[in-house]
């Protein structure tokens, strides 16, 4: 029997690797938004943001429990039916650091996220969409039993 | 390198349902490990979606998300087969990238 081509093993090697995503291109983030996710109030966080003035909406729609009996896992389901929805933030006014995330949508992309977030203790679950070029928000108040920071 | 996610993109109508599991700690900085000592801050920071390599959700994260994050989205203009990738890296400079085709 003939010994397996050396150049064909590595080849195969090769197709498995990127089948299993090994050898994908890096890819590169926008940096990080240190000021806004650095923020210890709700205000400062969407100063961060670059929020200066946003108008209450009922176009957002954030559903999440009323009561979270542990606040480790809280799952957070924004939908955004503002036309040209270009971002949604959300922010957990009383967590140590309330920014919580920030999703940017491009072309194809539903305004839409379900996430699900860590809560210290009871709070306003507060929504800030970007559409537009203007800044709507919406919130939504959580009761937590059992917190989720500390332990 | 990290754990590979979990990826589940199915076609509902004309939408793709995105759901992603990432294996991650997610470690506050505030919590305190059996012998009483603060486990350090690490936590996903950065992540996005591609689909046949065009971007088309970027997230910027906390350490407010809970441990091993499930995000879910919602694509259209996608179709069954179409190549979906996302990819994360955490403030350590940790990433992990994967790839899933949309069923």
């Amino acid at each position: 029997m003939m010994a397996m081509n050396p150049l064909r093993r590595i080849s195969l090697r090769l197709a498995g690797a990127l089948a299993a995503g090994l050898l994908l291109p890096l890819r590169a983030f926008a940096a990080w938004n240190k000021e806004a996710f650095q923020s210890r109030t709700a205000a400062d966080a969407l100063k961060g943001l670059g929020v200066a003035a946003s108008s209450d909406s009922k176009d957002i729609v954030i559903e999440a429990p009323q009561i979270a009996e542990n606040g480790q896992v809280v799952p957070v389901e924004v939908t955004s039916q503002l036309p040209n929805t270009k971002s949604i933030a959300v922010v957990i006014e009383k967590n140590p650091f309330p920014l919580a995330a920030k999703f940017e949508f491009g072309d194809g992309a539903l305004p839409y996220i379900k996430v699900n977030v860590k809560m210290g203790e009871s709070s306003f679950v507060r929504v800030v969409a970007e559409a537009g070029g203007r800044f709507y928000t919406a919130s939504k108040e959580v009761k937590v039993t059992i917190g989720g920071c500390g332990g | 390198m990290a754990d590979p996610m979990k990826i589940r993109a199915t076609m509902k109508g004309d939408l793709a349902d995105v759901r992603v599991l990432m294996v991650h700690p997610m470690e506050t900085g505030q919590r305190k490990d059996a012998s009483g000592n603060v486990v350090p801050l690490h936590f996903i920071q950065q992540l996005s979606v591609r689909v046949n390599g065009r971007l088309m959700i970027e997230g910027q994260i906390s350490q407010a998300v809970a441990r091993n994050p499930v995000f879910s989205f919602r694509l259209k203009g996608v179709k069954a087969g179409d190549s979906l990738e996302i990819a994360w890296l955490d403030n350590r400079g940790e990433r992990s990238q994967s790839v899933a085709s949309i069923a």
